[in-house]
C-alpha cells in the first residue's frame, strides 16, 4: 500500500516535472504528449518488424529426382477377368432377320433393323451408284470441301419429311447428342434430364458443365415436382437457359416418353425440350414421323430433335433438326460437326432412299406394330422374366422378375440365357450391356429388336425358345 | 516457330479492331430496332446470349462463302465446286446448278484413294451386296461380322501392334477412349496444339489436365517433374497414372512431332504415351506406317496408338492399337464399342483393300508408287513455295503446308481469287488457330501430277503478289533451276 502510494507520488512528480511543461514553438507540451510520443515510437518499431513466416524452401533437383524414382504408376488397365475375354458372336452375312453365325442359320433379333430396310434393293442400288460416283469417304470436314451435294440433299429431305425448316447431318449416331448438347448448354445453364438416358447424352451433359438435375425414369409426377422446385430456387431465370432432355423410346428400358404431358409442363414453366428420337423415327406415328406424330403434337413445339440413322433407316450417322436458329448455330459451334470428317456420301444417299421408301410404304409400320404385339403376347407368362417395355416400343425389354442382387451376376445370368437360346434354338438375342462409365441405374435385361421383316414363324420360334430356356434356367433356381 | 513481323502484327490488330468496332455499332443499332419490335421469345432466355455468337454474326458471316463450299464430284485431284449465290449480303447462300472444275488443294486425300479406285471399288461393291450398307447394331450385339474381325487384324499388322479395335468415327474414338483409360486421380499432359477431339476426351474423363508447350520435349520434362513431385492438386497424393498425348502430324502446323525425345522422357518418368496418328498414318514413312517408322521409334515403346482412316485410306472410322490385354479391356468397357453402331461394311472393305494396295499385296507396285509420289510432291511443293517468298510452316516430308496470311482481310481475298482461277484452297482463321495467325492450308495428294502442281504454284504466286503475303524475300530465279527440274523428270 505504501509502495503503491510511493509509486503514484513518483508518477505524479514525473508528470508535473518542469521539463514536462516546456513550451516548444509556442505549443505547451504536457507530459501526456511525451507518453503518446513513446507509444507511437513503440508502434512503429513493432510494425517494422517482419512477421514470422516459415522460410520457403522449394524442392531441390535431387529431391525431385528421388520422388520421381519412387513414384510407381498403376498399370494402364486393371487385370483381365474372365468376362472380359468373352467375344461377341461373329456374323458371316448381313445382319438381316435371318443371318449365319458359325455356319448355322439363326433368327436375328439383335439388329435394330426396325423396318427391314437392310438389303432392300432400292437402297443397294442408290448406294452402288453413289459409291461409283463419289468413292467411299468424303476426305474432309464439312467446312473444308467435305460438303457433297448429297449431304445437302439429305438434310433437305429429312427436314421436308419431318416438317421442320432445316436439319444438320452428323457423321456418327453416338456423336450427335454429345455434340449437340454442349453447343446449347453452357456453364450455368439448367438441365433437367431423365435418369435413364443413354451414355451419349450423359457425356454431352458432363462436357457442357451445366447444372444437371435428374428426375425419376419416365415419371411425370417427379418431373413436375423437379420443375417446380427448380423454378422456385432460381428466381433470376431471365438469362438462364433451361432444358428438359428426354428420349422418345429409351434404349435402356423400352419405355415411351409421354410427349403431350412434357409439352404441357414445358410451356407452363418455360423450358426447352431436347428429344432423342433414335428408336422412334420411322417407327411411331401413322407415317413414321416419330413421337410427335404419335401424340399429335406439332413438331415446332419440340425445340431440338436428334436421331441416329443407324436404326430404322438402315444407314449410319445422325441428324439434328429444329428451327433455323437452332440448326445454324450448330454449324459453327458443334464440335462433332466442325472438327470431324463428314458422313460418307453413300450413307447419305442410302438415308434419302430409305425415307423415300418409308413415305411410299406406310404399311411397313403397320406390319412392325403387329409383329411387336404378337411377340409380346407370345412372351407373356414367361417364367422368371417380365416385359418392361411399352407395347409400342420396337425394343422388347425383358427384365428379371427377381434380381440376383448384383449387376454382375444379373448380367451373367442373362448372358447364359442368351447363349443357351442361341446354341440350342438358333435364335440370336442379346442382354443389355453397361459400360463402367455409364451412370444409368436401370435394371438390365434381354433385348429383342423386332423388325417388320420378321415372319410369324420367326416370332413364334423366338418366344417358344425363350420360354423353354427360361423355364429350364429358373426352375433350377426356384 | 512462327515469328510475326511487327508491322504485320500491328496492321492485323488494327483490322480486327476495326471489324470489332463496326460489329458493335451494328449490334447497337440492332438492339435499338429490336426494342421497337416485340420480341417473340415470350419469357424464354435467348438461345445465344449477346457476345457468344458475336464472332459468328459480325465477322464470320462476311466471309461465309469461303467455307463449306459444296462439291458435286469425288474429292480427287480435280473436282467440281458448286457455285453459290447470296441475295442478302452473305447471310444465306443458295446453291446454283453451275459447277466449276477446280484443282483440289484442300481435301485430305494423301494417297489418292478418294475417288473410285480400280482395286478397291469392285471389292467394296461386292461387300455392299453381301453385308449391306450398315449393320444396324453395336459391335457387341449383331454388329461383329467376319469382315470386322479381318479388318482389326489387318490394321494391327499394318501398324505394328499385337491387336487393334476399330470404331465408326475418329472423333468418337478419342472422346470415348480417354475417359476409360484415365479417371479422376490421373493426369493427362497434352500438347498445347492438340485436336479438339483429344481436348474433349480429356475433359470428359475427369482427370486433371496439364499442357506443355507445343513440341518442346524439355518443357514436357519440366512439367512431368513438377507434377510428379507435387502430386494431385490440394491433396498432394501421388498420381494414379500419367498419360502424355501427342499427335503424329499437327494438322494446322504441318509439323512432325519430336517422338524419339518424348518417348525417352516418358520412359524415364514412367508415363504412358498416347499417339494420335490421324494425319500421318499411311502418308509418311517408307512403307506408309506412320511417324514411328519415319522417326525410327519402336512401336512397342508407344503404349497406345490411335489413328483415323479418313485421310490416307479414303474411308471413315478410327482405330486404337495396343497390346492384346489393352484391346480386350477396351472392348469390354469402351462406350464406342458397346453403344455405337459398328463401322459400315463397305467402308471396312475399303480400308482393307487400301492397306493391301499400300503393302503391295494386290500384286502391283501402285502402293510404293503412291508413297514415293506423295513424298516427292510434298517436298517439291514446299521448296518451291519457300523459294517464292511465302512463309510456309511444317517439316519436310509432311504433306500438310500452311501458308501464313495473318491479316483477316487477306483470308477471303486469297480464297476468292484462287477460286476465280480454278484452284480451291482452304483458309483457316480463329477459332481453329490463334487470332493473329490466320493461314491457308494446302494438302498435297499422291494424285497430283507435276503439271497440276506447276499450275497451282503459278496461281498461288500470282494471287500472293496481288494479296501481298510474300513476307520473306523471294530467291532470285536461277537458270540451273530449269535444268534441275528437267533432270529429275
Amino acid at each position: 500500500m505504501n509502495s503503491l502510494k510511493n509509486a503514484s507520488d513518483w508518477l505524479t512528480f514525473a508528470y508535473d516535472a518542469p521539463f514536462a511543461r516546456a513550451v516548444v514553438f509556442g505549443v505547451p507540451i504536457g507530459g501526456h504528449l511525451f507518453v503518446e510520443g513513446l507509444l507511437l515510437v513503440v508502434i512503429l518499431f513493432l510494425l517494422s518488424q517482419k512477421s514470422y513466416k516459415p522460410p520457403k524452401r522449394p524442392l531441390t533437383n535431387k529431391e525431385i529426382d528421388e520422388l520421381c524414382d519412387e513414384w510407381t504408376p498403376e498399370s494402364l488397365i486393371p487385370p483381365i477377368t474372365e468376362e472380359m475375354e468373352k467375344e461377341a458372336p461373329i456374323l458371316e452375312s448381313a445382319a438381316r432377320p435371318h443371318t449365319i453365325i458359325n455356319g448355322k442359320e439363326v433368327v436375328n433379333f439383335a439388329s435394330a433393323n426396325y423396318l427391314g430396310l437392310m438389303g432392300h434393293e432400292k437402297l443397294l442400288e442408290s448406294c452402288t451408284s453413289a459409291l461409283e460416283k463419289y468413292g467411299v469417304g468424303s476426305c474432309g470436314p464439312r467446312g473444308f470441301y467435305g460438303t457433297i451435294d448429297v449431304h445437302l440433299d439429305c438434310e433437305a429431305r429429312i427436314a421436308k419429311f419431318l416438317g421442320t425448316p432445316d436439319s444438320i447431318l452428323y457423321s456418327y449416331g453416338l456423336s450427335t447428342m454429345f455434340s449437340a448438347i454442349p453447343a446449347f448448354c453452357k456453364k450455368g445453364d439448367l438441365v433437367i434430364v431423365d435418369e435413364g438416358v443413354h451414355w451419349g447424352i450423359q457425356n454431352g451433359l458432363y462436357l457442357s458443365r451445366s447444372t444437371i438435375v435428374y428426375f425419376k425414369h419416365n415419371n411425370m409426377e417427379s418431373l413436375k415436382n423437379t420443375l417446380e422446385k427448380v423454378t422456385q430456387d432460381n428466381k433470376r431465370a431471365k438469362k438462364l437457359r433451361r432444358y428438359i432432355v428426354v428420349e422418345a423410346v429409351y434404349q435402356n428400358s423400352g419405355q415411351l416418353a409421354p410427349l403431350d404431358e412434357i409439352i404441357r409442363l414445358k410451356e407452363k414453366y418455360r423450358f426447352r425440350v431436347f428429344l432423342d428420337e433414335s428408336n422412334s423415327f420411322g417407327v411411331l406415328g401413322k407415317s413414321g414421323r416419330g413421337l410427335s406424330e404419335h401424340y399429335k403434337v406439332p413438331i415446332d413445339k419440340v425445340d431440338i430433335v436428334t436421331a441416329a440413322m443407324g436404326h430404322a433407316l438402315a444407314s449410319e450417322g445422325g441428324f439434328c433438326t429444329g428451327s433455323n436458329r437452332v440448326v445454324d448455330h450448330q454449324r459453327l459451334s458443334s464440335s462433332g460437326y466442325v472438327f470431324s470428317a463428314s458422313l460418307p456420301p453413300y450413307l447419305a444417299s442410302a438415308a434419302i432412299t430409305a425415307i423415300d421408301v418409308i413415305e411410299a410404304n406406310p404399311k411397313l409400320l403397320v406390319k412392325l406394330r403387329d409383329n411387336i404385339k404378337a411377340l409380346c403376347t407370345g412372351l407373356s407368362g414367361i417364367q422368371g422374366l417380365e416385359i418392361a417395355s411399352d407395347m409400342l416400343s420396337p425394343i422388347v425389354f425383358l427384365v428379371l422378375k427377381k434380381s440376383t442382387g448384383s449387376l454382375k451376376s444379373d448380367l451373367q445370368l442373362l448372358q447364359d440365357i442368351a447363349d443357351q437360346v442361341l446354341k440350342e434354338h438358333s435364335v440370336f438375342v442379346v442382354p443389355s450391356r453397361r459400360s463402367t462409365l455409364d451412370k444409368c441405374n436401370l435394371p438390365v435385361g434381354i433385348r429383342l429388336f423386332v423388325s417388320a421383316a420378321h415372319t410369324e414363324s420367326d416370332l413364334q420360334k423366338a418366344y417358344e425358345s425363350l420360354k423353354s430356356v427360361a423355364a429350364s434356367v429358373f426352375t433350377g433356381q426356384n | 516457330m512462327i515469328t510475326i513481323p511487327y508491322l504485320t502484327a500491328l496492321t492485323t490488330y488494327f483490322s480486327y479492331g476495326l471489324l470489332f468496332a463496326f460489329g458493335q455499332l451494328r449490334d447497337f443499332f440492332r438492339k435499338f430496332i429490336d426494342w421497337w419490335k416485340a420480341s417473340n421469345l415470350q419469357g424464354y432466355a435467348p438461345i445465344c446470349l449477346g457476345l457468344e455468337d458475336f464472332y459468328i454474326r459480325r465477322l464470320y458471316l462476311r466471309i461465309q462463302d469461303c467455307f463449306g463450299r459444296p462439291i458435286s464430284s469425288p474429292p480427287d485431284a480435280w473436282f467440281d465446286v458448286v457455285e453459290r449465290v447470296s441475295n442478302d449480303n452473305n447471310k444465306t447462300l443458295k446453291r446454283t446448278t453451275k459447277v466449276s472444275r477446280c484443282l483440289n488443294l484442300g481435301s485430305y486425300n494423301y494417297l489418292g484413294f478418294a475417288a473410285a479406285d480400280e482395286y478397291c471399288t469392285p471389292r467394296v461393291t461386292e461387300t455392299l451386296q453381301r453385308y449391306s450398307a450398315s449393320t444396324c447394331s453395336t459391335r457387341v450385339e449383331g454388329g461383329s461380322t467376319a469382315l470386322h474381325v479381318e479388318l482389326e487384324q489387318v490394321v494391327a499388322d499394318f501398324v505394328g501392334k499385337p491387336a487393334a479395335m476399330v470404331t465408326g468415327m475418329g472423333y468418337v474414338t478419342n472422346s470415348a477412349i480417354l475417359p476409360v483409360l484415365v479417371r479422376h486421380g490421373g493426369l493427362i499432359i497434352s500438347d498445347s496444339l492438340n485436336h479438339n477431339s483429344i481436348v474433349n476426351g480429356a475433359r470428359g474423363s475427369g482427370a486433371t489436365i496439364r499442357v506443355f508447350q507445343h513440341n518442346t520435349p524439355s518443357h514436357l520434362e519440366r512439367v512431368l517433374r513438377e507434377q510428379i513431385a507435387e502430386g494431385q492438386p490440394r491433396t498432394h497424393r501421388p498420381w494414379k497414372k500419367i498419360i502424355v498425348v501427342v499427335e503424329g502430324i499437327y494438322s494446322m502446323e504441318g509439323e512432325l512431332c519430336k517422338l524419339p525425345e518424348i518417348v525417352s522422357i516418358c520412359k524415364k518418368y514412367k508415363a504412358y504415351v498416347y499417339l494420335d496418328e490421324a494425319h500421318s498414318i499411311g502418308a509418311v514413312g517408307k512403307t506408309g506406317r506412320g511417324v514411328c517408322e519415319l522417326l525410327g521409334v519402336d512401336t512397342a515403346d508407344v503404349d497406345i496408338m490411335m489413328g483415323t482412316f479418313t485421310k490416307s485410306f479414303g474411308s471413315c472410322g478410327g482405330y486404337i492399337a495396343g497390346s492384346k490385354e489393352l484391346i480386350q479391356y477396351l472392348k469390354y468397357t469402351c462406350p464406342a464399342h458397346l453403344y455405337a453402331t459398328s463401322i459400315s461394311p463397305p467402308a471396312a472393305q475399303q480400308i482393307i483393300s487400301a492397306i493391301k494396295v499400300i503393302l503391295g499385296e494386290d500384286g502391283s507396285s501402285r502402293g510404293a508408287q503412291k508413297l514415293a509420289q506423295i513424298r516427292e510432291n510434298s517436298n517439291y511443293f514446299r521448296s518451291e513455295l519457300q523459294k517464292m517468298g511465302f512463309e510456309v510452316l511444317g517439316d519436310n516430308d509432311s504433306p500438310v503446308m500452311p501458308i501464313m496470311l495473318y491479316n483477316p482481310a487477306k483470308i477471303p481475298a486469297f480464297s476468292r481469287e484462287c477460286l476465280k482461277q480454278n484452284v480451291a484452297v482452304v483458309t483457316v482463321a480463329f477459332p481453329a488457330t490463334p487470332l493473329l495467325l490466320a493461314r491457308a492450308r494446302i494438302c498435297i495428294s499422291a494424285a497430283h501430277s507435276r503439271e497440276d502442281m506447276v499450275k497451282a504454284l503459278e496461281v498461288i504466286s500470282r494471287v500472293g503478289d496481288m494479296v501481298g503475303i510474300k513476307y520473306f524475300p523471294a530467291e532470285p530465279k536461277k537458270p540451273e533451276l530449269e535444268e534441275g527440274r528437267k533432270k529429275s523428270e
